[in-house]
């Protein structure tokens, strides 16, 4: 899994522990997303994925080992915060818009106050953006108008409006109604389709095996194992991974 | 009833104004004016209190805390004493009633009003703060940008309310003579003699229907918001009144 070069390496966590209290949240975690790359990381709750994925832009801080992301060290002392979190984009599970912001001021908050742009500039970038979800029509709503596919649809558009090298997804659609999951989720597969590297902690089997370049499985805080999607599906090779699938197919 | 009519007809105009042209300001004016200069100035100071509070840095969370706490501890008469006697001490000139009441309401007012403002801020889902922070808003950018706007929205009913309990409050600027309205009322009594009951009785209706009136107000702004949570009544583009629908709960 080192094999390739830094250059091709967008995200990489290496020998990553971090406790909560005497509970160890990430057990000795080593991997990478390679630039381009989707990436699924998948397991049981409680298995550490939401946690892993919130160590990248340092939502969780950790106690030992190293993250890189599109080459910075992201526990570096010397590292400005803001301006790196501006990077990285970030989607939760349940949206976070700001409900007294309309959708389109949403999506240019960031842009004006962080990286300085001008008004008008920031309103046709995030138009663009909300043409880009289906959700032009949208623009001056506000977040409690719009259903949670709408919602959430907005949010990555919102991610996308700092033109991050890499996406982050903290279970997307799992906040949904069932009805509302495709919306989003066709959204992410033409944001893989254009090249995103993605890093996306879902249920979503489906998206998986369609999307995913690769699936990571994580129990207990490690990855005990990855593969590409058809090979983790048809033949997991541990039996953490076979009771977890065969679990969520009998639902 | 007609007692009280007369007493009105009477001393109506002392309990609205004092003897204002010909002397100094005074009664209801005085209490209003009390009320509304209290808040106006404890606001931006129960702001900072309120950030200092929930800041991260301990230097700055300490001694809100501790303010907070002494205050929260001690009656409000306590306070005004304090100030009466130890303040033109302090600055060796005296104080008029008035501005010694009005430096004991701010002080006051503002350390619960920071704990109003405080539950707003807490009372965000944590999602804001973390979206805001994870596009690159600084701390500050955040709380001046998310938190505060839709924390101060939520508490108007609550800032309210702690408005109509300085309205009460300010009668006990009688105790170091202010001429406010509970001062004229006594006033009133005291030249009248025989007349305690509907004296008072007009004072207390005079405090209630100004407070109630305030309270009513609180709670038509409680409907709204709760209405906008429920989006019911969201605004549209036209309107930009902060909407307040809490993502998560």
């Amino acid at each position: 899994m080192t094999t390739a070069s830094s250059k091709t390496r967008m995200i990489s966590f290496r020998d990553v522990n971090k406790w909560y209290g005497p509970y160890h949240a990430l057990n000795g975690v080593t991997a990478q997303v390679h630039k381009g790359e989707v990436v699924v990381v998948c397991g049981p709750s409680g298995s550490g994925k939401s946690t892993l994925i919130r160590t990248v832009n340092r939502l969780e801080d950790i106690q030992q080992g190293q993250i890189e992301f599109d080459g910075q060290d992201v526990n570096a002392k010397s590292l400005d915060l803001n301006k790196f979190r501006s990077h990285v984009g970030f989607v939760f599970q349940s949206f976070n818009l700001f409900p007294h912001l309309s959708v389109v001021d949403n999506i240019m908050l960031a842009p004006i106050t962080v990286l300085k742009k001008k008004r008008a500039d920031a309103r046709v970038r995030a138009m663009q953006l909300l043409d880009r979800v289906g959700l032009g029509a949208k623009a001056d709503a506000f977040p409690g108008q719009l259903s949670g596919g709408q919602q959430q649809r907005v949010a990555i558009a919102r991610a996308l409006a700092m033109d991050p090298p890499a996406m982050l997804f903290d279970e997307p659609t799992s906040a949904l109604d069932p009805e509302m999951v495709g919306e989003v989720l066709q959204v992410m597969k033409s944001l893989a389709r254009d090249g995103m590297t993605m890093m996306c902690v879902t249920h979503e089997m489906n998206f998986a095996r369609e999307v995913a370049d690769r699936v990571w499985f994580m129990d207990h805080g490690r990855i005990v194992e990855t593969g590409t999607p058809e090979a983790f599906f048809s033949s997991p090779q541990t039996e953490r991974a076979r009771k977890f699938l065969s679990d969520l197919r009998s639902h | 009833m007609d007692d009280i009519l007369s007493i009105l007809r009477d001393n109506g105009v002392l309990l609205l104004i004092g003897q204002y042209p010909h002397g100094p300001l005074g009664g209801l004016a005085i209490t209003f004016l009390l009320s509304v200069l209290g808040i106006a100035l404890a606001f931006p100071l129960s702001l900072a209190i309120a950030l200092a509070r929930v800041s991260p840095l301990a230097w700055l969370r300490w001694p809100a805390t501790v303010l907070v706490y002494v205050v929260r501890g001690v009656p409000l008469i306590m306070f005004i004493f304090w100030v009466y006697f130890f303040v033109p001490i302090l600055i060796g000139q005296t104080v008029s009633g008035f501005t010694t009441m009005l430096v004991t309401l701010v002080i006051y007012q503002a350390a619960y009003l920071a704990e109003v403002v405080r539950a707003g801020i807490e009372g965000l889902p944590k999602g804001q703060t973390e979206a805001a922070r994870s596009v690159g808003l600084s701390y500050a950018q955040t709380m001046r940008k998310v938190i505060l706007p839709q924390a101060l929205y939520n508490m108007v009913p609550a800032m309210i309310g702690q408005f109509v309990a300085t309205i009460k409050e300010t009668s006990l600027g009688y105790v170091i003579s202010v001429n406010e309205l509970t001062f004229a009322g006594n006033q009133i009594n005291s030249n009248l003699l025989t007349k305690p009951f509907e004296v008072y009785l007009i004072l207390a209706g005079i405090y209630f229907i100004l407070c109630f009136s305030l309270t009513q107000l609180a709670r038509h702004f409680e409907r709204r918001i709760a209405n906008r949570r429920a989006g019911a009544t969201a605004p549209t583009a036209a309107q930009p009144v902060p909407a307040l629908v809490p993502v998560t709960e």
